[in-house]
């Protein structure tokens, strides 16, 4: 579980079915669990007006559960920027009363929700459940680029070659936490590298 | 001096009747220097020394937030009011002195917003005046609904159609002209902010219906001025101050209080803000709240009363003041 250290350190709840008649789930991987647990607390028919988007894990589990809550659309996609041009379509056209639910990893949450605020959501309007791997999106504060499922601490940007140290400083805009180069005075340092969010 | 009640000294500038109900004011400051800044939804409240008597009511600034020369208000002529209204459409003339406190914005934008949203009824137009003067200055998209009971008493309607075209709609209830509310609200882009202003009645409709049509509370914004209610006059006793003070019949408990030489802190005066929420010591008889602050559980709980605009009726009562 995420445990809040500094401000911007996202925590998540648990997902609870929102009034409104149109509903969208993106989820990724155990992601799924949280929707299936959700969905003994929805009323009746609320999967009539639900659109479920999920990224699968590498076993390929849960679409089978997902397809028995009889969404009105289920959506499978295989990774994130695969998703990304029908997000966006679904939120361009969508009207006040859409509710959003993210449930997963954090890099999916994250990601989602810059989608979303985009769209003129606020984030503490988005329902958030976090669910499997702690791997972080980290954004290199020197070089700017983003390196995916980062688990260890230290660990190196995949752009520029740093040794980065990453913070529980989390950018909503970009998506990411923050690391920063760790033996910035020496580069002959080398901390040991561990496995921090696995 | 009670929290964010800095005053102004000001002078009346003009006074000029809108319709058989409504009258607006101009305050310029008597330095002649500017006023201060505002944003759209601000209120000033305005003290009215009538007599032995003084009136404090909170009114909406109407005026352009791009112009602080002078500040203008309307008020809506109550009869069976407090005595408020009726003393600015009748005592108030151009080159009076006047107090009035420093802008405080209750209803303020939300300026994330990507379209905003705006019902009013009534009165409740004022402070839609300023926003929508500051959102178009800035190229604000916006849309306003606006309820009067006839076209003669749509304070400002031929103004705001003037304005700004077919950005305002019109509903007269005399036409029997409604709202489409649940058509309105579901066909509303995303990243669409609600505003509402006001009687209680169509407020309570408008936050009902969004919330269940799927509107998040943070989209959804209100301003209510509750007027005090006059009612049977009752004793309390103020604990911390050590006195024993009477409301009077058309006195409000925050009246009262201040009259009996205790200063409570305040802002709205309306029961909106929050700032002169009272515990209750102990208490023997029925709280009358009318505020918009307390959660319905803290008014059932008999643990804290808003004194601007709620009384009591009973045995006693013991607050902490």
């Amino acid at each position: 579980m995420a445990a809040k250290t500094i401000i911007s350190r996202p925590i998540y709840g648990t997902l609870s079915p929102q009034p409104g008649k149109h509903h969208l789930f993106i989820a990724d991987a155990e992601g799924a669990l949280a929707i299936i647990d959700m969905a003994g607390k929805a009323p009746p028919g609320f999967f009539d007006g639900t659109e479920i988007v999920f990224i699968p894990g590498p076993e390929g589990k849960h679409i089978a559960a997902l397809e028995a809550l009889k969404p009105a659309q289920l959506h499978i996609a295989p990774s994130f920027a695969s998703l990304l041009p029908r997000l966006k379509q679904t939120l361009t056209n969508a009207h006040m009363g859409l509710r959003l639910y993210l449930s997963g990893t954090e890099g999916l949450i994250g990601q989602a929700m810059q989608v979303a605020l985009e769209a003129g959501m606020d984030h503490t309007s988005m329902q958030t459940e976090h669910r499997g791997s702690l791997a972080r999106r980290m954004q290199c504060v020197h070089c700017k680029g983003i390196t995916e499922n980062v688990t260890t601490q230290p660990a190196l940007c995949a752009h520029c070659g740093l040794l980065l140290l990453v913070r529980d400083h989390y950018s909503r805009r970009l998506a990411a936490f923050q690391g920063v180069c760790i033996n910035a005075e020496d580069r002959s340092e080398v901390p040991p590298m561990e496995e921090a969010f696995p | 001096m009670s929290t964010g009640t800095t005053k102004l000294d000001v002078v009346v500038s003009d006074v000029v009747p809108v319709n058989e109900l409504v009258t607006r004011f101009h305050f310029r400051r008597r330095d002649g220097e500017l006023l201060p800044t505002f944003s759209g939804g601000a209120h000033v409240v305005v003290e009215m020394r009538d007599g032995d008597r003084t009136r404090l009511n909170p009114y909406s600034l109407m005026g352009s937030p791009l112009d602080t020369r002078e500040y203008t208000i309307s008020v809506r002529r109550d009869d069976v009011g407090r005595g408020g209204s009726l003393f600015m459409h009748r005592q108030v003339k151009p080159g009076l002195e006047m107090v009035i406190s420093y802008p405080v914005n209750l209803f303020s934008l939300d300026l994330r917003a990507k379209k905003h949203l705006m019902l009013a009824g009534g009165i409740g137009i004022t402070p839609f005046m300023a926003q929508t003067s500051q959102l178009a200055g800035a190229g604000g998209n916006f849309e306003l609904h606006y309820t009067c009971r006839t076209a003669s008493l749509g304070t400002y309607a031929d103004v705001l159609q003037q304005r700004y075209g077919n950005r305002v709609r019109l509903y007269h209830d005399d036409r029997e002209e409604r709202i489409d509310l649940d058509r309105l609200l579901s066909s509303q882009p995303l990243g669409t902010h609600l505003y509402v202003c006001g009687p209680a009645g169509m407020i309570n409709w408008v936050r009902d219906r969004a919330a269940a049509l799927g509107w998040p509370p943070e989209t959804v914004h209100f301003e209510h001025f509750a007027a005090p209610q006059p009612g049977a006059p009752f004793d309390v006793e103020l604990a911390v101050s050590g006195k024993t003070i009477r409301v009077g019949e058309q006195q409000s408990l925050l009246e009262a209080i201040e009259a009996a030489g205790v200063d409570p802190p305040y802002l709205c005066r309306g029961g909106v803000c929050g700032q002169c929420e009272t515990n209750v010591i102990s208490s023997d008889g029925k709280f009358i709240h009318n505020d918009h602050w307390l959660s319905e559980e803290d008014h059932r709980s008999g643990c804290k009363i808003m004194p601007c605009v709620s009384r009591f009726e009973g045995k006693s009562l013991v607050l902490e003041r």
